[in-house]
């Protein structure tokens, strides 16, 4: 139908404007999204992924019809998502993660009977496309259970069931793995997977790597409302090229020690992550610069653990490229 | 066809999940009781024996118009807490066809406050349930709960602009009762009140209701609120369609 394209968004930006207080009225303003631009082809699965705060969900809102762009435009399916609404929302289906979403109090079938009616599936196959679909997420027998009585998982399939009831050309996933446990988020992995396989569209945000790298034909990383980087996971990893990776478990790093290291030669990032009472060091430095003794000596008198000197992955480019923004 | 469909659908479901509400449930078994208790004593007090009927019917129309009030509202809320709003207003329905339903099951859930009123008056204080007009008070009963959801859906157009629309219904409450005649009767109130009480559904809605069980002409009455009714759907739906889209302008739809 005319467009080559299942998603393009052309130059994205959404401001939210806020005011608090009743007596002294504060203007709050927040930039979530400055200026995002990309195309999504017909049955790609493509990633935006950024840390929280990113601007991912702001983009996906934009994007399925919730929110009106401040300004930029696109078009999903050919149609403009502000101007054409209703065609746009009859071809899209949305689903987020978290426990958010549905009729508590009733049951899944209920849930799932009254948005097949929102979405004008025709009474006939109703029974039958939602039959299908429980099937699908592997709730079949428990459909006349109340929602509230759902695990965090079940949930989530339930959701997805949701958005797929209409048979969408194009679904948003936002976070779908968000709280699920490992087992049922390999699940949901091989049904998104399933999903493109057969022609859907996939916008998927999250902020895994190994999840982006898993499935995606395409990752935006996206920080700060603007895309840094575009490709595909090869493509990505490049950024990391010529960078060598020092991983340090240590015991009481002070801040200024941290500081220190940035500013040893050769080194381009550090970051530190707490597990417990343990810190895990990670610097980044240029492949051709050995900084392991230099790291090691302004750590001394510092409890350390295991210390480990490595090739980069995606997920260090990942951090390079979020880091370098 | 399919919108009608959707409505009974839509209804259905609201109702139910409404009527599962543990906190509505508390509700619906304690107010009634109150309303009941209240009637009769106010007006046992002012010697209108006779009038005790009215009585419990006046204060069984205000449980109706609570139940839309805080029902258009709170569903609304309720929704955008539950994370439901967004999902369906982003169908492709005209946004009042989505909002209908939920204000119409509250003005269902609503009806049981008005019959439980009644059935606690009858239980507790012995009032005689003679109706004037007793199919005349039926078919009023039914025109006045779907005239409150239909203008219940101009409220919850307010309500899914505004985020903290609870504050709104909290003063609309007992003004709208007081102006609409519920309980008293509207010609003990101050003349400014009058004008506003003609344009409100309520006031004929309650004024038929209570034609129906004293004595009067209660077809007018019914023909009135209905007709104010539409033409507050008609308003509604045109009302609706842009609140929807300023809501996305505004980013209401959702909590944050
Ligand atoms: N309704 C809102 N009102 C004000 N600020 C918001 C709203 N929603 C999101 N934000 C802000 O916009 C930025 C981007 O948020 P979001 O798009 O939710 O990011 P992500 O999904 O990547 O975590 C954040 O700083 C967030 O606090
Ligand atoms: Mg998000």
């Amino acid at each position: 139908m005319g467009s080559d394209y299942a998603i393009e968004a052309d130059d994205l930006r959404r401001t939210y404007r806020a005011r608090t207080g009743w007596l002294k009225p504060t203007r709050t303003e927040v930039e979530a999204v400055r200026g995002v631009t990309f195309e999504v082809g017909r049955g790609e699965l493509f990633g935006l992924l950024g840390p929280n705060g990113a601007g991912k969900t702001t983009t996906i809102k934009m994007l399925n019809t919730l929110l009106i762009p401040t300004s930029g435009t696109a078009r999903v399916g050919g149609f403009d998502v502000v101007k054409q609404t209703k065609q746009v929302r009859r071809r899209i289906g949305y689903v987020f993660g978290g426990d958010r979403g549905l009729y508590d109090r009733l049951s899944a079938l209920d849930n799932l009977r009254y948005f097949a009616e929102l979405y004008g599936v025709a009474p006939r196959e109703q029974k039958r496309r939602i039959a299908e679909l429980l099937d699908l997420v592997g709730l079949a027998g428990r459909e006349r259970e109340r929602v509230e009585g759902y695990s965090r998982g079940m949930r989530q399939r339930l959701h997805i069931a949701r958005g797929l009831l209409h048979s969408p050309d194009v679904l948003f996933l936002d976070e779908p793995s968000i709280g699920v446990d490992p087992v049922a988020a390999r699940e949901l992995r091989r049904t998104v997977g399933d999903l493109a396989a057969t022609g859907t569209t996939v916008l998927l945000t999250t902020h895994y790597m190994a999840e982006a790298d898993e499935l995606c034909d395409r990752i935006a990383v996206i920080s700060d409302g603007c895309i840094q980087a575009l490709g595909t996971p090869a493509e990505l990893r490049k950024h990391a090229d010529g960078f060598r990776v020092v991983e340090v478990e240590a015991y009481g790093v002070p801040d200024t020690a941290v500081d220190t290291l940035r500013g040893l030669p050769g080194v381009r990032e550090t970051a530190v992550e707490v597990k417990g009472a343990l810190q895990l060091l990670t610097v980044h430095s240029d492949a051709h610069v050995d900084v392991q003794g230099d790291v090691l000596r302004e750590l001394a008198g510092i409890r350390l653990g295991r210390v480990n000197s490595r090739e980069p992955t995606l997920e260090d480019a990942y951090v390079a490229i979020v880091s370098a923004a | 066809m399919s919108t009608l469909r959707l409505l009974l659908v839509g209804t259905l479901l609201h109702a139910k999940q409404i009527s599962r509400s543990p906190f509505e449930v508390a509700i619906a078994l304690v107010v009634p009781v109150v309303q009941a208790t209240l009637a009769v004593y106010l007006f046992r007090s002012g010697g209108e024996q006779h009038r005790l009927l009215e009585a419990a019917v006046g204060a069984g129309v205000m449980g109706v118009w609570s139940s839309v009030l805080f029902g258009s509202g709170g569903a609304i809320q309720n929704q955008r807490w539950q994370g439901t709003l967004e999902m369906i207003m982003m169908a492709p329905r005209r946004p009042a066809l989505v909002i209908l339903p939920i204000t119409i099951a509250t003005g269902i859930t609503g009806t049981y406050a008005l019959l439980a009123t009644l059935a606690w008056g009858r239980l507790l204080y012995g009032i005689r349930l003679d109706f004037a007009h007793p199919v005349a008070f039926v078919v009023a009963a039914v025109v006045c709960v779907v005239g409150l959801g239909m203008f219940g859906l101009l409220l919850a157009a307010t309500f899914v602009l505004m985020r903290n629309a609870n504050a709104l219904a909290n003063t609309l409450e007992y003004p709208v009762w007081l102006v609409s005649g519920m309980l008293v009767p509207i010609t003990v109130l101050p003349a400014w009140t009058v004008p506003v009480a003609a344009i409100l559904p309520t006031t004929w809605g309650a004024r038929a209701l209570r034609e129906a069980t004293s004595g009067g002409p209660v077809w007018p009455s019914v023909a009135l609120c209905l007709g104010i009714s539409l033409i507050c759907l008609l308003v509604g739906f045109l009302v609706m369609g842009r609140v929807e889209r300023r809501a996305r302008a505004a980013a209401t739809l959702a909590l944050a």
